[in-house]
């Protein structure tokens, strides 16, 4: 088997393993697996600009956010949950396609900043938009009716679904021309325009790209938790969170990102059962490790050891 | 009368701002790294400025010297072990380091502070000039924060210290041929943007209540003032920190004190699509 093949194969079993937690776990360990899923679908979005392309976006937040109202709002309006999905979906990449043109003319630390900016703005304006939006009493949105065991297998299957309709993407993206250009233009942009590539549009549709299941994984934890709120659905934690578990699991490969995010998810929810008051602190002492002795991720640990021992056996070996 | 009063408000305000807003802006524009500890490191600065204050009577005019040179020292260390190897990696790389390090001192700053507001309450009275009314403990912090980033100023144009630190941000590469330690410039810088933070951190405790949860807030205005202004000079911070006060003081009373925050950073966000060098800022530095 090929490199390639064998990460579809261990996404694949990966997929499986989170499908497969109804049957031997409980509740709690359903609801890991749908924070995990759903993580790994936004990390799997924010790749395709972050990683593949190499614009440090954190605008994350801003797409999760407005797909959450876009959501709740059209399921308030009385459209089926479905529907509501996929015109949040919509609208987040609608957003991205409308924001992409101007703020990707900005690169470094200026689109880093922008990005934020954007998040902020989001924020504020759906906390002062009260007649909309609710402000920042929030939104309501119904439960699914069946009880606690149907909508959490409910939920499961969606967001595993949105997970792998994530993943599906970013193998297509990463065996195309469009893949290849998007990695032209993160290695060097100037050089991928003189070459032809039309560095504009294929920044453009990363972005986009990197919202769409934004949008639809914001919508769907609107239904599958029933509440949101402004400070909650634009946070800055989470706009941050993302790229670093793209990081952790190693950023613009493919199998990097569901990796990274059910790590993180798991350390995470590790210190949250085991240091209630310091969780923040050892969240970050993690990034800290992260960036000092985990530079190419999780998954570059095989490449890094093999070198390591490589030189040692060069060493042994006479002259 | 109204709108002088405004205009008066809106100075107070952005003299403030432009104190919380310049060691970032230097930090940013030295180093090239978007110190995410920043908000942090002013709250920091106004706690410790409080609880002198609170638990052992020492007038905050007092502490503030003190409490300026530990964080200096903080800064400097900081830089020195834990940002300087990969200062000159991809934004990436060293936004999400400070992020990190922001996570660890505002989680500590939580549990042993509690994010109770607190401020100073000086008590000076209320300063009445032909209709234009301001509390003097405003006046007074608006003084000290023009005096601090005067200061700045004088250091960085008439010190060795200062103009080694021009020529790192103008080049770094030709400032090591020069015989500079660009290492030690790092850290000194950092240490000055910390410095200035814990400053204006302890100006903010005289006159606003001030809490954990602001972090995010002062962050914000940074990131405002330094797009508004350019970066890595103190002109510009100044120029940047008095437009968006004046901006937000007017926008309070245009359309509504609520709409005042998303005022300042839709402005950022037009900035930086028309003019991402800032009012003051000069091509070639990004």
């Amino acid at each position: 088997m090929t490199a390639r093949s064998w990460h579809y194969f261990l996404f694949g079993a990966w997929v499986l393993a989170l499908a497969s937690t109804p049957l031997w776990g409980g509740n709690y360990v359903i609801r890991l697996a749908i924070t995990i899923a759903m993580y790994s679908a936004l990390t799997l979005s924010w790749n395709f600009i972050g990683g593949f392309t190499g614009y440090p976006s954190f605008a994350t937040a801003a797409f999760v956010g407005l797909g959450s109202y876009a959501g709740a709002l059209t399921q308030n309006a009385g459209a089926p949950m479905l529907v509501a999905w996929l015109i949040a979906t919509i609208f987040a990449g609608a957003f991205a396609a409308a924001l992409g043109g101007i703020i990707l003319r900005l690169k470094g630390h200026y689109f880093a900043i922008g990005s934020i900016g954007v998040v902020e703005v989001a924020r504020l304006v759906t906390a002062s938009w009260g007649s909309l939006t609710g402000g920042g009493d929030g939104l309501n949105v119904a439960f699914l009716p069946g009880g606690p065991d149907v909508v959490a297998r409910t939920f499961l299957a969606a967001m595993i679904a949105i997970m792998v309709a994530a993943f599906a993407v970013t193998v297509a993206v990463d065996r195309t021309r469009f893949g290849f250009a998007l990695r032209c233009i993160q290695q060097n942009e100037d050089a991928a325009d003189m070459v032809g590539v039309n560095t504009t549009r294929c920044k453009i549709a990363a972005f986009v790209l990197s919202a769409l299941f934004c949008g639809t994984v914001g919508a769907a934890y609107a239904s599958w938790t029933g509440y949101i709120d402004p400070n909650e659905s634009f946070s800055l934690l989470m706009t941050i969170k993302v790229p670093v578990m793209c990081l952790l699991g190693g950023a613009g490969t493919v199998l990097g990102p569901p990796v990274g995010a059910a790590a993180f998810t798991l350390l995470e929810e590790f210190f949250w059962a085991n240091f209630l008051d310091y969780n923040r602190a050892i969240l970050g002492a993690v990034i800290v490790i992260l960036i000092f002795f985990l530079p190419g991720g999780l998954l570059n640990i095989p490449r890094a050891w093999s070198r390591i021992a490589g030189r040692r056996r060069s060493r042994k070996a006479p002259a | 009368m109204a709108y002088l009063q405004i205009l008066v408000n809106g100075l107070v305000l952005g003299a403030l701002y432009a104190c919380l807003a310049v060691g970032f802006s230097l930090v940013w524009g030295v180093l090239n790294v978007i110190n995410m500890l920043h908000g942090s490191l002013i709250i920091l600065g106004g706690y410790l400025t409080f609880f002198s204050w609170h638990s052992y009577g020492i007038n905050p005019l007092v502490a503030l010297p003190a409490v300026a040179l530990l964080l200096y020292a903080i800064g400097y260390l900081i830089q020195l072990a834990i940002i300087n190897p990969i200062v000159t990696q991809p934004v990436l790389t060293t936004l999400t380091l400070t992020f990190g390090l922001d996570l660890i001192l505002y989680n500590f700053m939580t549990v042993y502070y509690t994010a109770t507001p607190r401020r100073v309450t000086l008590d000076l009275g209320i300063v009445d000039l032909g209709g234009i009314v301001m509390p003097v403990d405003r006046l007074l912090a608006m003084g000290l924060a023009l005096l601090l980033t005067g200061l700045l100023y004088i250091v960085m144009r008439g010190s060795r210290i200062g103009w080694a630190i021009v020529a790192v941000r103008m080049d770094r590469d030709a400032a090591a041929l020069m015989g500079i330690r660009v290492e030690r410039i790092y850290a000194i810088t950092f240490g000055i943007g910390a410095l200035m933070a814990g400053a204006a951190g302890a100006v903010f405790a005289m006159v606003y209540p001030i809490t954990t949860n602001l972090t995010g807030t002062f962050l914000g205005k940074a990131f405002v003032v330094c797009v508004i202004g350019g970066l890595g000079s103190v002109p510009g911070a100044l120029a940047g920190g008095l437009v968006l006060g004046i901006v937000e003081s007017l926008a309070g009373q245009l359309v509504g004190p609520q709409h005042a925050l998303t005022v300042g950073f839709v402005l950022m966000l037009a900035l930086l699509v028309v003019r991402p060098t800032g009012l003051t800022g000069v091509r070639g530095y990004e």
